[in-house]
């Protein structure tokens, strides 16, 4: 089964439900979004998409995006969505460094991407829509299109199992985000996995909270429609506006709610939820990071129905490890939940420094394997390689670089990193990727970027700094540099000058007096 | 000191203890954008506005959270001024 062809069998049993909703009162039925993505699928197969290429998405959440994302996946070809809220150098970037055959983009943004991809040699061919909202810009556009020459009627393609769905690009170590590649099978059985797990009906409505290029968007899309529920799509910008989303979950009755922990943090803090109708939610999911257990345990107070589940897993392999949060969270409880159990479409394995499976209560790098587990990064061959493990029982294994524990119940306890990746706000930043974007400053010489642990914002990032001249930089000048070069979350949160950096003994940047310092 | 003059002194003190330390407070200037430039990301906006619904006793409503309302120090003094 194809992952498009979870629409094309919702849209034949409930033509008539309700499948997406924007805050505002646009919706479209399942046979609407079935009938747009057809149109874009015919316009994408005359423009000679097909099989074997991708097609970039560079649109603001709304229906106009998901029938693109169907539409795109319906003449064969794999999504790559971009942050359209991130700076074009980096965008442009991605969509080139996978050779978009098609971009989608708003109008509006057209320029500034499409010249950052023709300066590194990239000239996709454009559909621009001059906004988003309701699906009515990608119909003018598509209309505009045909006004040309119109677009035969194509078929939808049976993509095979393993052909790739869609990419998701992460923060990269070496300073460039990397591409994680998904094939159909990777989601269908993380979809299937959902269905049996969470057991949604027809009358959820879910919430689309997570941006498209974020793998909480798999769950959020394919899950509803696979049981023709609803799914209410949230704008980028209210979904950082804890006041207008506790007003949204009540308004639009939301069911089943998904986002970070981040999010829901800021939620029970300044959502004045006790003023507001949470009644319809029945399953809360969070993943992404760490939940600390005081703002957990405060929300279970405010929304106390429904039933909350934490998900664990890196986009390589989307939720891997799932655990139910009890029903009473003890009062002295400090330390956060475990991360669970291995989902049943997966296989996990816990293995020391030696690659030696450890026994429960010893801690190692928890490996994954199965159908969910992405084949490797876009055209990184050798990261590819490190990333996996082939181990004497034949088996090929994700290392997740997660460290972790089992529990003598046996779920598994998250404990920290083998490298320098970290979650800000439920988002992969390599620290190695904002060091990155720093050395491009021409007043920076040396540059060490490190997480330290913060009580209210999970953990703030600070960027130390040797200058050229010695010099002091303004703070704002280097924030709004980094903002040209890197997304919101990824901007160090503060700034520290030095005549020189640290060292260990072996010579090494002394990366844990940088953290002691802060 | 004038109304403007200090509520103008107190946020701008507010942010650089908050968001820009080690600034040089010269840099922060009446008409610095804030927001829209990626300096203050969207969670300092909401301990901005707690800090200013407590600090000048005012209530700021969901929707004049914004970057038009918050973008700079003038910005916040005009948004501030008119609710006192």
């Amino acid at each position: 089964m194809s992952l498009h062809d979870i629409l094309v069998r919702s849209a034949a049993r409930h033509p008539d439900r309700v499948a997406l909703r924007e805050p505002g009162g646009r919706t479209l039925s399942y046979r609407e979004l079935d009938a747009l993505s057809d149109r874009l699928r015919d316009r994408l197969a005359a423009m000679g998409v097909g099989r074997g290429d991708r097609v970039g998405l560079h649109l603001h959440k709304s229906i106009d995006a998901v029938a693109s994302i169907f539409g795109i996946l319906k003449c064969g070809a794999a999504y790559v969505p971009v942050d359209p809220t991130a700076p074009a150098t980096r965008n442009g970037y991605i969509l080139a460094d996978c050779s978009v055959k098609a971009l989608i983009v708003e109008a509006p943004q057209r320029e500034a991407v499409g010249a950052e991809m023709e300066r590194l040699g990239a000239r996709p061919m454009v559909i621009a829509p001059e906004g988003v909202g309701g699906g009515e810009p990608l119909r003018a556009a598509l209309a505009d299109h045909d006004a040309g020459s119109p677009a035969p009627a194509a078929t939808t393609v049976a993509s095979a199992p393993d052909e790739l769905a869609y990419i998701l690009y992460t923060s990269g170590s070496t300073g460039r985000p990397k591409g994680v590649m998904l094939t159909h099978l990777n989601a269908t059985s993380f979809v299937r996995w959902c269905s049996d797990t969470l057991a949604p009906v027809a009358s959820d409505t879910f919430s689309s909270h997570a941006p498209f290029h974020f793998d909480l968007s798999i769950l959020d899309i394919y899950l509803p429609l696979s049981h023709g529920a609803a799914l209410v799509l949230i704008p980028e910008a209210t979904g950082k506006e804890p006041l207008a989303l506790g007003e949204l979950i009540a308004r639009e009755r939301i069911t089943v709610w998904y986002s970070t922990p981040s999010i829901l943090s800021l939620l029970v803090q300044y959502g004045k939820l006790d003023t507001l109708d949470g009644s319809s939610l029945r399953t809360v999911l969070f993943a992404g990071e760490v939940f600390p257990v005081v703002h957990l345990r405060a929300l279970k107070a405010l929304w106390p129905r429904p039933r909350y589940v934490n998900l664990y897993g890196p986009t390589e392999t989307n939720v891997c490890t799932w655990y139910e949060i009890p029903a009473l969270v003890p009062p002295d409880r400090t330390e956060p939940f475990p991360i669970g159990r291995v989902c049943s479409h997966l296989e996990g394995i816990v293995l020391g420094p030696g690659g030696e499976p450890v026994p429960a209560g010893q801690e190692g790098e928890l490996c994954i394997r199965g159908a969910g587990v992405t084949r490797g990064y876009w055209n990184l061959p050798e990261q590819t390689s490190r990333a996996f493990l082939e181990r004497p029982d034949g088996g090929r294994w994700y290392r997740t670089g997660d460290l972790v524990m089992a529990e003598p119940g046996g779920d598994l306890k998250f404990l920290g990193r083998n490298d320098r990746m970290v979650k800000k706000r439920g988002y992969r930043v390599e620290l190695g990727e904002i060091e990155a974007g720093l050395y491009r400053h021409p007043a920076v010489r040396e540059a060490a970027v490190v997480a330290v642990p913060d009580a209210e914002a999970g953990l703030k990032i600070r960027a130390h700094l040797v200058t050229r001249d010695g010099a002091r930089l303004s703070i704002i000048e280097l924030k709004r540099f980094c903002g040209t070069l890197l997304p919101s979350y990824m901007i160090p949160d503060g700034f520290s000058f030095h005549a020189e950096l640290p060292r260990t003994s072996t010579d090494k940047t002394d990366y844990q007096r940088l953290i002691q310092m802060a | 000191m004038s109304d403007t003059q200090e509520i103008h002194g107190k946020v701008k003190a507010f942010i650089l203890r908050e968001f820009l330390d080690g600034e040089d407070p010269s840099a922060l200037g009446p008409t610095t954008q804030m927001f829209t430039t990626g300096i203050l990301d969207s969670i300092a906006t909401l301990k901005l506005v707690a800090f200013l619904e407590k600090e000048f006793d005012i209530s700021i409503e969901a929707h004049e959270a914004d970057a038009q309302n918050l973008d700079t120090l003038d910005d916040i003094a005009r948004l501030v001024a008119a609710k006192r």
